[in-house]
């Protein structure tokens, strides 16, 4: 069975730059953060990377990517995650950063899928990330199901397999490091995933430019969208406190090794 | 069609590489890059949406190009740039470049020479007498935290009228204008192996194989390069690039060229104290410390950001030299120290700059190809200045090809002599690099010398010059004993490098501290390890599935070679002494600044290192 998978899928400032909060005029905000490089949400990059092998293995199969971000942002992204996967770019040109209220983002996300010509709600799987690494606020794909409908959801999703029948077999994480298995008859469903099992994809060049056919004349036609500015107000924020120490050491029993780490992280 | 000539790269046999063909491929991007593709995608559409330029490889689609960059991100460049920005202005006459981030116009500008405040550093006879003249003048001499400000700077190294600019912010910036018309296509992480020859002509290029294990063979998700075919291959890929080394290798320089002048740049950007004094569009120029052949810089930024560096040049003869704790004991000099104590190290980078200049140009075009950039010798190496110069030199392709395509001319190297070759020649940066060529001349007898050559040849425009011209790479580096012999005895050197190589330790950090050098009293901010400078401020990472890109070549010539300078002067301690006495390579830790390439000295003249096309690097986008 063809699905229609539509992968919501947000963008932040690249982990690996010095990421500096400060008060904005309309709340906190990244410092610079329009200097700082993008990247796909890597928890939306498994669900990116799970909807295309799923897409690969079920003929037919059509990938959405619908992102909320600033469009110079999400082109300078697209670079990137265009040539690991084929898919139609659904844009919405909003001034979203790691602060905004996921209520509002996951409105525009449903309006954007509504509209998607030809989309096939029987045959519709939903794919987002479980959790974001810009906010770990963890709901905006529910409410995106919520709105758009769709009661079947699953959320820490890591595997999902393929049955005979057009059902499939999910794999949710649950407490303890444990899953549970469940079992669902088929689309519409919603899948929130954790890291799922597979390795980021190749760059391929073909598949980049075939994607960016679509790519830019959607982004040059993306239109600006807003986000309430006082949907939520933070108290404070801080970031991960940092602490790094280095220390070259050889030939040495990977056991001291962790103990050492162990100890290290414990000491505070 | 018969196979491609292979250039460099071992192949693979049997393996089946899919093929595209686009009309133009471009390698790298940077500054010659953005205003190559600036300047063509201005051209490709008419204004009533309909092609201007039409595809031959894609019938009735407009223009098909594409470039190919190695770096993970289009803002990954490394460059302190403080340049005239006369091309750049001319690309962009409605905008305002303050918009770039982190750009600014210049405010003032000094010339300082720096005296040596500890007493390390290898000083000449001449340079000590003139230092103990400037300091028995004391404030009569205008000295200052060990500083003399020269009253004026030399109209050639002036940058009055100029910007000074973050290259990453810039190639950020440049990119997001070219990549928004959806014209042209640029794809970062993909590094480019090798050029397509076939009957000495460029036929298109061979991307990177991938999912394959460091030594190259086929691994986990194996995907060959393709194949890219192109009526017009664009080089831009550096002075280390794979391609146009391969592209050299292969077809020579023009006789009498060489590229023998280097220099390792090393750079920091650094968020000032909240209390700075210093303010935005400040330059300043030094020479003298930490060594009185590293050239030094600093530039302010807005936001309370700097961007300071030196320079390490070819010729600069120490065996051991190294980049990064000469760079620590810079900012540690009190002119600069009472600007940058309290503040915070945010990136750090480096890069080899080819400092030959006109002497080192290549071919500038060939059948099927034509190169821009540094790597084509644009690089003024009298007024320091690259990034303008190699963005001319992509503007000038540009209207050449534009001028080759409306008449429906083939990518020849005739015809693209005659368009891009002849504006080149007719403009200011070929006129201001005949003022430069020969302006390094003397630095080979020392730094007083190299000095008094450059004054002759800016102040006449290149009217005179000494006579000398800097000797091989091979022969430009001095032994151990005659470079510290002085200070150290010949015993000890024994010693010390007997103890390195068997802790497999690189020798310039022992040999700093013996000479005199202070260690160096780490901060956590600003001073901090060198590995730490390399995760934190580089945030230097490697994508799994690609070959090393750095191979010794002929592993009993490395045995036999000391002090191995691939490893004393690797940026970013990628290469260690290996156990066998080869090498050691870990390519998650470069940074791809090539030095390793030209200060190899185990094959002679020819370096016994291959610096071939690899992913992965710093990622910052402050440098």
């Amino acid at each position: 069975m063809p699905f229609h998978i539509v992968v919501c899928a947000g963008i932040i400032p690249d982990p690996l730059q010095t990421l500096e909060p400060i008060a904005g005029p309309t709340g906190p905000a990244l410092k610079n953060e329009m200097m700082l490089p993008a990247v796909l949400d890597p928890w939306a990059g498994h669900a990116l990377y799970e909807a295309a092998n799923l897409a690969a293995h079920a003929p037919g199969s059509k990938v959405w990517l619908v992102s909320a971000a600033p469009k110079a942002k999400l082109q300078q992204v697209m670079m990137n995650v265009a040539q690991k996967a084929s898919f139609e770019l659904v844009p919405i040109d909003v001034p979203a950063n790691g602060f905004t209220d996921a209520q509002a983002v996951a409105t525009h996300l449903a309006q954007a899928i509504q509209s998607i010509a030809g989309l096939d709600r029987s045959r519709l799987l939903l794919f987002g990330g479980w959790e974001s690494a810009s906010r770990g606020a963890g709901v905006t794909m529910q409410i995106v199901g919520e709105q758009l409908g769709i009661l079947d959801q699953f959320q820490g999703v890591d595997q999902l397999t393929l049955q005979p029948d057009g059902s499939f077999e999910i794999l949710e994480r649950i407490e303890g490091g444990r899953h549970m298995l469940s079992t669902c008859q088929g689309p519409p469903a919603l899948l929130g995933w954790a890291t799922g099992n597979l390795p980021e994809p190749r760059n391929n060049p073909q598949v980049g430019m075939a994607n960016m056919r679509t790519i830019m004349p959607a982004l040059q036609k993306a239109k600006p969208a807003t986000l309430p500015q006082d949907a939520l107000r933070y108290h404070s924020v801080t970031p991960p406190r940092q602490q790094r120490q280095t220390r070259i050491v050889k030939d040495r029993p990977a056991e001291e090794i962790a103990a050492e780490l162990f100890q290290w992280i414990t000491q505070e | 069609m018969s196979a491609p000539e292979t250039a460099a790269i071992p192949h693979l046999p049997g393996i089946e590489r899919q093929e595209m063909s686009v009309d133009i491929a471009c390698v790298g991007f940077g500054p010659a890059m953005g205003g190559f593709l600036t300047t063509l995608s201005r051209k490709l559409m008419n204004e009533d949406g309909t092609p201007h330029l039409e595809s031959t490889a894609s019938r009735g689609m407009p223009l098909q190009v594409i470039c190919y960059e190695r770096a993970d991100g289009l803002g990954f460049g490394v460059s302190g740039v403080v340049t005239r920005a006369r091309g750049i202005r001319s690309s962009f006459p409605d905008s305002d470049l303050k918009q770039i981030p982190m750009a600014v116009p210049v405010r003032q500008e000094k010339l300082v020479y720096l005296l040596d405040p500890i007493g390390a550093s290898r000083r000449s006879f001449a340079l000590r007498v003139k230092d103990r003249v400037l300091r028995t003048l004391g404030s009569i001499a205008r000295l200052r935290d060990h500083a003399f400000e020269m009253p004026f700077t030399p109209s050639f190294l002036q940058k009055h009228d100029g910007m000074i600019f973050s290259l990453g912010q810039f190639n950020q910036w440049v990119s997001e204008q070219i990549t928004s018309s959806g014209l042209v296509q640029i794809w970062p992480s993909m590094p480019v192996a090798e050029p397509l020859i076939q009957d000495h002509a460029v036929k298109g290029v061979r991307l990177a194989d991938q999912g394959v294990a460091v030594d190259g063979s086929p691994s986990d998700g194996f995907m060959p390069g393709m194949d890219v075919r192109a009526a017009l291959t664009v080089v831009a890929d550096g002075p280390v690039g794979a391609v146009g080394r391969q592209i050299d290798n292969l077809f020579g320089l023009p006789p009498g060229n060489q590229q023998h002048e280097w220099a390792l740049g090393m750079k920091m950007v650094i968020e000032l104290p909240e209390n700075t004094t210093l303010t935005p569009g400040t330059v300043l120029h030094t020479f003298g410390f930490p060594e009185p052949e590293i050239f030094g810089f600093l530039y302010v930024h807005p936001e309370r950001l700097a961007s300071v560096g030196i320079f390490i040049p070819s010729w600069m003869r120490s065996p051991v030299r190294t980049g990064y704790r000469y760079l620590q004991h810079f900012l540690m000099h009190p002119y600069l120290w009472r600007h940058l104590e309290g503040g915070t190290l945010k990136s750090w980078g480096a890069k080899s700059l080819q400092e030959s200049g006109r002497h080192g140009e290549p071919f500038l075009v060939g059948n099927g190809y034509a190169r821009i950039g540094e790597g084509s010798g644009s690089t003024n190496v009298l007024s320091g200045s690259g990034v303008d110069e190699a963005w001319t030199t992509g503007v000038q392709l540009a209207e050449a090809v534009i001028e080759l395509l409306e008449q429906k001319k083939e990518f020849s190297r005739e015809n693209l002599e005659a368009t891009y070759v002849r504006r080149r020649r007719a403009s200011w940066v070929d006129a201001e690099s005949k003022i430069a060529a020969n302006s390094r001349n003397g630095f080979e007898h020392g730094v007083v010398t190299g000095l008094i050559g450059m004054a002759l040849a800016g102040f006449t425009r290149g009217a005179l010059s000494l006579p000398s011209r800097p000797q091989s790479l091979n022969k430009a580096t001095s032994s151990l004993d005659a470079m510290y012999g002085s200070r150290i005895s010949s015993s000890e050197l024994d010693g010390l490098k007997k103890d390195c190589a068997e802790r497999g330790l690189a020798l310039h950090d022992r040999i700093m501290d013996r000479s005199g050098w202070p260690e160096v009293p780490l901060d956590g901010k600003l001073l901090i390890s060198h590995q730490d400078a390399l995760l934190t401020g580089g945030s230097v990472q490697a994508a799994p599935g690609y070959a090393n890109h750095v191979i010794f070549v002929r592993s009993e010539l490395c045995k036999e070679c000391e002090p191995k300078l691939c490893v004393e002067m690797c940026s970013g301690q990628a290469i260690t002494r290996g156990e066998d006495g080869v090498p050691a390579f870990d390519r998650e830790k470069c940074v791809y600044c090539g030095a390793c390439l030209w200060n190899c000295r185990a094959a002679g003249d020819k370096s016994n290192v291959e610096f071939r096309a690899g992913a992965g690097g710093l990622h910052s986008t402050l440098n």
